[in-house]
């Protein structure tokens, strides 16, 4: 009640002075500071700075052809996230499926199958560092150049396939077409690596990849 | 897009350039930084004698454009230690950070970049990692997010999938970690933990179950502070598994892998 009833008074004032019936008030006097002549009126300049966005993450999704050794290619997609740390250095962590088909045993022998249809999902995760070779830029017809790049990469991970989970190792390398300076497209080629014993002996699968992606900055 | 994209616009046929036209509004709006933005940029002006402009955020992207000093330059964005800056003429490139940092605001001071150092690092609250490595003769791939108390103790909770010959599994876990020395560097640490293991025999080779067991754990090893957010983390962990049957079991893990702090 008391700021309102204050408001009004101070209104009241502002209108009186407006129509020139207030008191006249005279200005209290400056102070004057020893050999101060002139008193600086420096008005502040108010600057909001606004701030510069960040983008060193990139995150998309691919889709391309696996070849699982032994049960032939099939269609492979997934998702990447990729986190700039110099302008060299990333580390990128990918989730992707496939779906392997059959042996050459299994249709040659035409009996049981090796695997039921669950078992022949293939799932990966995996978690890489990555380094950019080769910066530049690659010129599309006449006139036109976008920022491109090599790179390399390679990491560890785990594959899930054939009723079991496998510890994989994959590297690769790809390259980097940079549409604008956020969306950019992908041409990757891996290699997975696990081991696998389930025709007859142990050994060291390898599992190539090629895919093509869309990534965004952010 | 570079500068000379713009200036090649004039030297091709009207469809092309209209299609350009079309395909930059799409960009810009794909990219969400539509015309209204443009005016939240900051500005700064050259210092140095002069600025070199990159086609692209590495020193291997040539220079293309060369502001002069006093020009006002607007930043766009940043990528790692590039700067994406628009001149008032509307060329567009790359400058590293090194020779923004000699640019001034509109106050006449040297710009300041917020930036993670190695104080953030002793500092820090946060922290994201992945490692992985060797348990038991299995191999081990963990991630793990902690809370720092304080510079010297932090609070971190572990998930980790097993993969071994005989057996998988996952673990689950959480530590106390205590920094004698947070503002080295290379920063050695001791850590203390409980959870749990779950293992799965693979049925192929062993005949067994599924278990589920208690874990208790001591360790140590080291933080190593890279650059900007950056850590690097190599650890041993001797666990002690409190299985049902009469004996416990007790593994030896060594990982290696990379962290953020933020």
């Amino acid at each position: 009640m008391v700021p309102l009833f204050t408001l009004g008074l101070s209104g009241c004032a502002a209108t009186k002075n407006l129509f020139g019936l207030g008191e006249e008030e005279t200005p209290p006097p400056a102070e004057i500071i020893d050999g101060q002549v002139i008193e600086p009126e420096v008005a502040r300049r108010e600057i909001k700075e606004p701030k510069i966005d960040s983008e060193d993450f990139e995150v998309g999704a691919f889709i391309g052809i696996m070849s699982i050794e032994d049960f032939g290619s099939d269609v492979v997609y997934g998702a990447r996230l990729a986190y700039h740390v110099t302008e060299g250095f990333f580390v990128e962590a990918s989730i992707g499926q496939s779906e392997a088909g059959q042996t050459s045993f299994e249709i040659l022998s035409g009996g049981a199958p090796l695997l039921s249809d669950s078992e022949r999902t293939l799932t990966y995760y995996n978690m890489n560092v990555g380094y950019n070779i080769l910066p530049g830029e690659s010129f599309v017809g006449e006139g036109r150049a976008y920022n491109s790049a090599l790179y390399i990469s390679a990491g560890l991970g785990s594959t899930r396939f054939a009723g079991d989970d496998r510890f994989t190792v994959n590297f690769g390398a790809g390259y980097r077409f940079l549409l604008t300076d956020s969306v950019t497209f992908h041409v990757d080629f891996r290699d997975h690596l696990f081991d696998i014993d389930l025709l007859g002996e142990e050994k060291t699968a390898h599992n190539l990849e090629g895919s093509l992606g869309v990534t965004v900055f952010f | 897009m570079s500068e000379r994209n713009i200036t090649t616009i004039h030297s091709t046929s009207r469809s092309i350039n209209s299609l350009l036209v079309a395909v930059l509004v799409l960009s810009r709006i794909l990219t969400s930084e539509i015309a209204q933005a443009a005016e939240e940029y900051r500005s700064v002006s050259v210092a140095d004698p002069y600025l070199e402009m990159h086609t692209g955020p590495g020193k291997g992207y040539p220079v293309f454009h060369v502001v002069d000093r006093g020009d006002e330059i607007d930043i766009i964005m940043r990528r790692t230690d590039w700067f994406q800056v628009r001149t008032v003429s509307g060329a567009e490139g790359w400058v590293d950070r090194a020779q923004m940092e000699r640019t001034l605001v509109p106050t006449g001071s040297p710009i300041e970049f917020a930036e993670s150092t190695q104080e953030d690092f002793t500092e820090k609250r946060w922290e994201l990692g992945g490692l992985a490595g060797d348990f038991g003769g299995a191999n081990i791939v963990s991630i793990y997010g902690a809370y720092s108390v304080n510079p010297n103790v932090s609070i971190e909770v572990w998930g980790s999938q097993i993969l071994g010959n005989f057996s998988n599994g996952w673990m689950g876990s959480v530590n106390l970690t205590h920094e004698t020395w947070p503002d080295w560097r290379v920063s050695p640490f001791f850590t203390l933990g409980t959870g749990v293991i779950h293992t799965e025999p693979k049925p192929t080779i062993v005949q067994g179950e599924d278990r589920t067991d208690q874990i208790a754990h001591a360790g140590a090893g080291f933080r190593f502070y890279a650059t900007r957010r950056f850590v690097l983390r190599a650890e041993f962990k001797s666990y002690v598994v409190f299985t049902s049957r009469d004996d416990n079991e007790e593994v030896e893990e060594w990982k290696v892998g990379f962290a953020f702090f933020f």
